[in-house]
């Protein structure tokens, strides 16, 4: 079982992490961020499906995502 | 549970005013990952470059010196003479490297000087509103080829990996990209070859590592990745153009 | 030590280096100054310091930059288009406020100009060379023992500062050779460099050496704090010599380096004619000596001459300091020309004469 957490506010909208992410886990939230931008993120029904490659988190270039696993 | 991916240590934990999906971003984790591997992050000195990354000594948490325009290589030179126990990295992008600043690349270079240089080549230059580069591809549209780069105007772009991989005083040269998550883990070894090089004083090394500018490019970040697929990657072929660290001297 | 060895202007300026412990040269060749390279290369090697010819005189003042930013005592050295070439650098080294020497030997300007002796890059050198608010001393050596102090000092300036510090000599005094002793030096106090970017070394914030200052208000900040430099340096460092003024006298020579060598013959030879000839000679062209004419401003009965091997340049900074008191007349022979005794004393009796 694996986790993955969004500094939301640091996220920056540029969806590298969607393009990577194998389990097509991640989406663009409905709101926006103190930046203005709608920061990536993963409901929490799609957590379980993640399985910690951390593949989003090493393509973010803004250190937005930490997993944990 | 365990961590299996945060912030490296040797980046600041503060954000970056690169554009959304610029790749500087994620290069800067990569050679932050490698120093902290390395465990070089006290002895390691950057020098920056002029151009989109010229605040990034506000963002690796190591020594910096701020290099004027293409003289990185020289800088760095004067740095790891003066100072040969410590690591001493560059990283400049594709008008700092070749366009002002290549005398200074190809001699430091040819010189053997035992440093890690990082490429950052995304044809075209970023910080002042996107005109060409001399990586430009022929028939790219920046704002000074507003018709797209004629080579019988402007030429043809340079292949730095190629040139610099002529020159007897470089050990290491590759090509690498940060598109996909398999040619990230490939450019962050090579990345890490690059600084192990210098560490064993086994002489020069360069990473090129091909790169987005979705505002300049006028795409969103992820078409731009495939633009580089599609565009960059057929001219500026990924792979290693030089290798004599195995030789024995 | 006593004992006096006879050196090459160049090869005393390398010497001199050495002893005050310069660690690094980076260099290029260009006449009249390649000796002072082709020196270092031979030495500095031999007691495991560090010498590179650089690619360029642009990438002979970045590796400069570069080593004085991670704190080590470093210099270059080049000659008049060489030194344009770095003035960019130099601007940089000013604002990242580091330590450092910069030779200029002289030659003939502008452009390729020649290579003979000349003194056409004052205005380059005392304006700062390269682009915004910036100083740097220039010291102006007049014999080559003068030379290997002056270069020995310059390091030691450049440290207590933080600032690039030029020697400025001209291609006689680079070419000739004189009689040198290394005298021992009173040591002056200096200042530990923990702004140096040398690497953490368990220090907890980096240190970054820069001149990038993005909000104009910093830079402004910034620009203050290094003109409250240059005032410190002003009020502690200014050097000249007086000759022959503590009698009234009937005109003053300005004239520095070389020159002022010419223009104490003149002296000698105006005095045989009857004629009351004083000189003052500046020895930091920055900051420029204005006390010198202060003292010596009410006595001089026709003003000063100021002589130079350029079309003017320092007689504008003596007309400032002047400040429309007295006359100021300018002589100077251009191009590489080295101006003679016979043809000052000339100008200095139609100066006098004319004026009866």
């Amino acid at each position: 079982m694996a986790k993955v957490t969004f500094r939301e506010d640091r996220c920056k909208g540029c969806k590298q992490c969607i393009s990577v992410c194998p389990k097509n886990i991640i989406t663009m939230s409905n709101k926006l961020n103190i930046k203005g931008h709608h920061p990536a993120t993963v409901t929490a029904d799609k957590m379980k499906d993640c399985i910690g490659c951390a593949s989003c988190a090493r393509m973010c270039p803004d250190c937005v995502i930490t997993v944990e696993k | 549970m365990a961590i299996v991916y945060e912030t490296p240590k040797a980046l600041l934990d503060v954000p970056t005013h690169y554009c959304p999906g610029c790749t500087h971003g994620v290069i800067h984790k990569l050679v932050a990952e490698v120093i902290d591997e390395l465990g070089i992050l006290d002895k390691t000195i950057a020098v920056a470059p002029v151009g989109c990354s010229i605040l990034m000594y506000n963002y690796f948490a190591c020594d910096a010196i701020e290099a004027a325009h293409g003289r990185a290589p020289a800088t760095a030179t004067g740095i790891k003479r003066t100072n040969p126990d410590k690591v001493v990295f560059t990283y400049q992008g594709d008008g700092d490297l070749a366009a002002i600043g290549m005398g200074e690349i190809v001699h430091a270079a040819a010189r053997g000087e035992n440093l890690t240089s990082i490429f950052v080549n995304n044809c075209i230059y970023g910080m002042t509103g996107g005109q060409m580069a001399p990586t430009t591809l022929p028939g790219q549209i920046t704002e000074t080829t507003p018709y797209g780069r004629d080579v019988k105007l402007a030429g043809y772009p340079i292949r730095v990996s190629e040139l610099i991989s002529t020159l007897t005083g470089a050990c290491y040269v590759e090509r690498v990209s940060v598109d996909t998550i398999p040619n990230l883990l490939k450019a962050k070894k090579a990345i890490k070859r690059a600084f192990e090089n210098q560490i064993a004083g086994k002489g020069f090394s360069m990473i090129e590592v091909l790169s987005i500018c979705p505002t300049n490019w006028g795409l969103s970040p992820r078409e731009s990745m495939k633009w580089l697929r599609d565009n960059m990657m057929t001219y500026y072929p990924l792979g290693v153009k030089k290798n004599t660290t195995e030789e024995v001297k | 030590m006593g004992e006096k060895v006879l050196m090459k202007g160049n090869e005393a300026i390398g010497e001199a280096a050495i002893r005050a412990n310069c660690l690094a040269f980076f260099g290029y060749p260009i006449t009249p100054q390649t000796e002072v390279a082709a020196f270092m290369s031979r030495m500095m090697p031999k007691i495991g310091r560090v010498f590179l010819q650089a690619e360029s005189e642009v990438a002979a003042i970045n590796m400069v930059y570069g080593a004085a930013g991670s704190g080590v005592r470093c210099m270059t050295s080049s000659s008049s288009p060489g030194i344009s070439l770095m003035s960019e650098g130099i601007s940089n080294i000013a604002s990242a406020e580091l330590p450092c020497v910069i030779v200029n030997i002289v030659r003939g300007g502008p452009g390729l100009g020649s290579i003979q002796p000349s003194q056409s890059d004052y205005f380059q050198a005392t304006r700062g060379g390269g682009h915004g608010d910036y100083n740097m001393p220039v010291l102006a050596p007049a014999s080559i023992q003068e030379m290997v102090d002056l270069v020995q000092d310059a390091f030691d300036m450049a440290d207590i500062y933080r600032n690039p510090v030029m020697v400025m000599g001209d291609g006689m005094l680079g070419q000739m050779m004189e009689p040198v002793e290394f005298k021992d030096r009173t040591k002056r106090v200096l200042p530990v460099k923990n702004w140096a970017a040398n690497g953490l070394n368990g220090r907890k914030t980096h240190n970054i050496i820069k001149s990038l200052f993005l909000e104009a208000d910093i830079l402004e900040k910034h620009n203050i704090h290094l003109q409250a430099k240059y005032e410190e340096i002003t009020k502690n460092e200014v050097r000249y010599e007086i000759i022959d003024c503590e009698e009234a006298c009937d005109l003053i020579l300005v004239a520095y380096g070389t020159t002022s060598r010419i223009c104490k013959n003149v002296v000698k030879w105006a005095k045989k004619e009857g004629l009351k000839v004083g000189l003052i000679r500046p020895i930091t062209l920055w900051p420029f000596p204005i006390e010198a004419f202060e003292k010596t401003i009410d006595k001089t009965k026709y003003g000063y001459l100021s002589v130079e091997m350029s079309c003017g340049q320092m007689v504008e900074d003596v007309r400032l300091a002047v400040n429309g008191r007295k006359s100021v007349a300018f002589y100077g022979r251009s191009g590489g020309v080295v101006p003679h005794p016979t043809d000052i004393l000339d100008k200095v009796k139609e100066i006098i004469g004319g004026v009866k």
